[in-house]
Order: structure tokens, then C-alpha cells, then sequence
């Protein structure tokens, strides 16, 4: 990362770019959007068939994927805002979304 | 050395003309009277294959200056016109102009705004764009709007600077009459405006960047803001170093604030735009009647030249503020209340009174200027208390 924004909670406005310009190309994988998030995805291992359309469809690349399945630790929780997509395009409903803080259901 | 061809013609033509000499890599616009013969000419230039711009025709100003937005971001020269409506309906987009730090320039046919519908001039227009974060310079002639529009780009593209910059020019009355004017040839305005490099172009794929991104709550739009208040404050400086190396090389004067007369006026009359023309007619009528009369025009209004107002006036006993535009419910009209806030460090406050005129090219004849400047001699004389606002010339 060549762009250090690191102590950018100390800088001043002459350290700032010009025109709000991110000098940087490909670096919103280090803007966590996860703490924008009310709702989780719950994902039943037992339904997912691995089509990856959560994969595929997810806004913000929260989902992890390897080997070509949905990967064990499969939710990046910096990224994912909990916006619900990957249940509601889920093609088998293995996908609910859960708030925040609560009891996740027991996995059957 | 310069070469200079003197010509007859209008304020409009000799607009796309200095655009043309500086050779905008892009041009977006839409035609609105009394501008319309500014992008019509360039328009000309382009069918010609006299500019090598890329001439983008859109379906209004709001595509207009959004498509001026993305081209200056992609690191292009960018330049454009509107007026009145046009003006109005880019109006979010001027914001974006600056807050990006985009250095366009852009051309103003000053038009009252409807309604009622009314296609001439007033500045009211300009003025609703005071707030945006551009360079604002008014010109009284056609003359002026050729140099001013030169003096735009230099000044937007300086490094100190990065602004966008808007070259005001009175609807009909300059952009139309025929004048007199000094053209250079395209070497010595090419060479004077250089070569544009941009800071952040998205096309230099070398060094990625992005445009128009997020500064939200708990972020840095604060300091971002700040940023543009110590541009456009430096660009004070740039507007006057830009203007005294162009004034060199024409031999016309260009000041911020420009005084006729202001030595040892005791009566001032501060105007913007081609009425100075008129108010100057009338202060050397006065001046052989014996009246102490003086004129100072304000030719930039952004960054608002404060100090050099303060010196035009600092002496003079009374003060008539001519706005060619309304602040609705305001004291009084936009310069106005500039120049009198300007006015109030002073130790010994003269009057300042403030006469709104013009509007929708409600026409400005002497005998105006004349009841102004007996009106500021009816004051200094103790004969009439200061009065508020006139509508100079309504029935």
C-alpha cells in the first residue's frame, strides 16, 4: 500500500489531496464498510450447494470462496454492510439474515 | 513581440475567439441567448478545423458542465460558456467544479433569470453563482471579456490556484454591440496561457487515481472545504500577478479594482461591469461642474477584493453601491454588502448607500448616474440623511 493513510486522523488540511482525490488506485479493500451493519448473513452449510451466486452477486466481495465452494471462514465482516443480497438472490434459501447481536438459530 | 490585429466586432466573438487561442482540449455546451454566439463560433472553429477540440454537444448545462467536469478530471483543458438559465440549472454541478478542483473556464453572458421571462442583461445570474468557489471577473467591454477570458485560464490553471474560473461579459450590451478591439495573434496567447498539466488526470494511467469520492460524517470534507478557502484566497495574488504580466504585454491596465478619478473624490460611485462606462461619462461631467466625482470598478468579484476597495474609498465622503443584481430580503444587493462590510474597519465610516438598477436590461441612462451622484451630494452636504435601498429608474 502506497498511499499510508494511517495517521490520517492527525493530518492537517494541507496533507489532505487535492480535490479529494484518492492518489491510489484499488485501495477501497482497506475502507471497512462492516460497521455499517445491522443485519448478518446466516448461511446453512447443509442447504448451500456452492453455486457461488452469493459469490458472484455480493457488492461489496465479502464472500470468500476456495476451491471453487464458498470457503469455511466465508464472511469478510470488515466488508460486508449486511445489505441482504446474498439472501434474497440465494436460489435455495440457505441464506437468512440475522440481526446484530442477537443468538445466531442452531444449525440443524 | 506581440503582434495585435484591431477589429470591429463583438463581445461574444472575441470570447470564442481567446478561446480558441487557448485551445481547450475539450469543449461541452449548450447555446442559451445572449451566449449563443459564443459556442455557435467555436462551433464554427471546430467545422473548420481550425481547433482540435473535442467539441461535445449536449442536451442541456446540467450535461454541459457535467461533461466539462469529466473531461477537466480526465486531465483535459476545458472550456465553455452559458448564461442566465443555463447558469442556474449547472448550478450543483458548479459546486463540483470546484470542490474537485477542476480549472475550467467558462464564459458568462450576464441574463436576468425568470421569471417574469426576460433574455437581457443583469447580473443576477453571476451573482447566484457568488458562493460556488470560482474566480469571478466582470468585464465592462468587449475588450475586457477577450483579456479577461485569457487572464481565466491562466489564473485557474495556476498550481496555487486550481479553480474554476468564470469570465463575465454583459448580456447584449458587450456581448453583442460592436467594439473596438486588439486581438493578439495565437502565438503570443499560446505562449502566455503555456502548456496545461494536470494534477490528478484519470487518462494518466501511470498514476491511478479517483475522482469524485465520499468524505463523509467523521471524515475530511471539512478540511477539504478549508482547502478551497485558502485557494481561492491565494488566487487573489495569481489574478493579480496574471493580470499585471497580461496588462505588459497588452499596455491596457488591469487592476481588481480599478479607479477613475478616486484621488481626491469625495463622491464614489462603485459599479461591475459595462455601466462604468456610464458612471465615468457622468463623473467628468461632474468634474466640470466642480463635483469631486469618482468611479471604481470592481472587475474581480472572487476572490472579493476587500483591501483594494478599502484604498479606492477610504478618502471619499459618500459612497453609492450599484448592484445590478437583487439579494432578496437581504440589506441591500450582493456588492453592496461586500463593500460595506469591507468598509467597517475603517476609523471614520462614510455613507454608503446602495441603488439597485438595471435589471433585466431596464435601460441605464445618464440622468441615473446624474440622481446618484446629486443624491451623494444632497448627503454629504447634510441636505438628505443617508436613504436604504432605491431601485434606481423604477416607476
Amino acid at each position: 500500500m502506497k498511499w499510508d493513510i494511517s495517521s490520517m486522523d492527525s493530518w492537517k488540511t494541507e496533507d489532505f489531496p487535492l480535490g479529494a482525490v484518492i492518489p491510489e488506485a484499488g485501495n477501497s479493500q482497506y475502507y471497512r464498510t462492516g460497521g455499517w451493519r445491522s443485519d448478518r448473513p446466516f448461511r446453512n452449510i447443509e442447504t448451500c450447494t456452492d453455486c457461488l451466486i452469493c459469490w458472484i452477486d455480493c457488492p461489496d466481495s465479502a464472500i470468500r470462496v476456495a476451491d471453487e465452494k464458498i470457503a469455511e471462514d466465508w464472511l469478510d465482516l470488515d466488508h460486508c454492510k449486511g445489505c441482504g443480497v446474498c439472501a434474497n438472490e440465494c436460489p435455495v434459501e440457505a441464506i437468512t439474515m440475522v440481526p446484530e447481536g442477537c443468538e445466531l438459530p442452531e444449525v440443524k | 513581440m506581440a503582434e495585435v490585429k484591431t477589429v470591429a466586432t463583438t463581445g461574444n466573438l472575441v470570447v470564442a475567439e481567446a478561446m480558441r487561442q487557448c485551445k481547450p482540449d475539450v469543449v461541452a455546451a449548450y447555446p442559451i441567448t445572449p451566449q449563443t454566439t459564443i459556442v455557435e463560433e467555436y462551433a464554427k472553429f471546430v467545422a473548420q478545423g481550425r481547433v482540435h477540440t473535442e467539441y461535445v454537444t449536449v442536451e442541456s448545462e446540467h450535461s454541459a458542465m457535467s461533461a466539462c467536469i469529466g473531461a477537466s478530471a480526465a486531465g483535459a483543458r476545458v472550456m465553455t460558456a452559458t448564461a442566465s438559465q443555463g447558469l442556474a440549472l449547472m448550478w450543483e454541478e458548479l459546486h463540483i467544479a470546484s470542490g474537485m478542483r477542476l480549472p475550467i473556464v467558462m464564459a458568462n453572458a450576464n441574463r436576468a433569470l425568470s421569471a417574469p421571462i426576460n433574455i437581457h442583461c443583469d447580473h443576477g445570474d453571476a451573482m447566484g453563482a457568488r458562493d460556488t468557489g470560482w474566480v469571478i471577473l466582470f468585464a465592462e467591454t468587449a475588450q475586457e471579456a477577450y483579456d479577461n477570458t485569457i487572464i481565466c485560464l491562466k489564473v485557474a490553471e495556476d498550481p496555487e490556484v486550481l479553480l474554476p474560473a468564470m469570465t463575465c461579459l454583459d448580456g447584449f450590451i458587450t456581448t453583442h454591440s460592436i467594439d473596438r478591439i486588439e486581438l493578439f495573434d495565437d502565438e503570443t496567447v499560446a505562449d502566455f496561457v503555456g502548456e496545461y498539466e494536470p494534477a490528478n488526470a484519470l487518462l494518466d494511467t501511470d498514476s491511478p487515481v479517483s475522482h469524485g469520492c465520499f468524505a463523509g460524517l467523521g471524515g475530511p470534507f471539512f478540511e477539504f472545504k478549508k482547502a478551497q478557502r485558502l485557494a481561492i484566497d491565494r488566487s487573489k495574488g495569481v489574478v493579480e500577478r496574471v493580470g499585471a504580466a497580461f496588462s505588459e504585454l497588452s499596455g491596457r491596465p488591469f487592476g481588481l479594482v480599478e479607479s477613475d478619478m478616486m484621488d481626491d473624490a469625495d463622491l464614489a460611485i462603485v459599479v461591475i461591469g459595462s455601466t462604468a462606462g456610464n458612471a465615468r461619462h457622468v463623473a467628468k461631467e461632474m468634474r466640470a461642474q466642480g463635483v469631486k466625482a469618482g468611479v471604481v470598478k470592481v472587475r474581480c468579484f472572487r476572490p472579493f477584493p476587500q483591501a483594494e476597495l478599502v484604498a479606492a474609498l477610504k478618502d471619499a465622503k459618500a459612497v453609492a453601491v450599484l448592484d445590478r443584481a437583487e439579494s432578496f430580503g437581504a440589506e441591500g444587493g450582493p456588492l453592496y454588502l461586500e463593500t460595506r462590510s469591507a468598509l467597517y474597519d475603517l476609523e471614520t465610516r462614510m455613507p454608503v448607500v446602495n441603488y439597485i438598477y438595471g435589471l433585466g436590461g431596464s435601460d441605464v441612462r445618464l440622468e441615473l448616474i446624474r440622481q446618484v451622484y446629486s443624491d451623494l451630494s444632497d448627503i454629504v452636504s447634510g441636505s438628505a440623511s443617508p436613504s436604504g435601498l432605491v431601485y434606481l429608474g423604477a416607476r
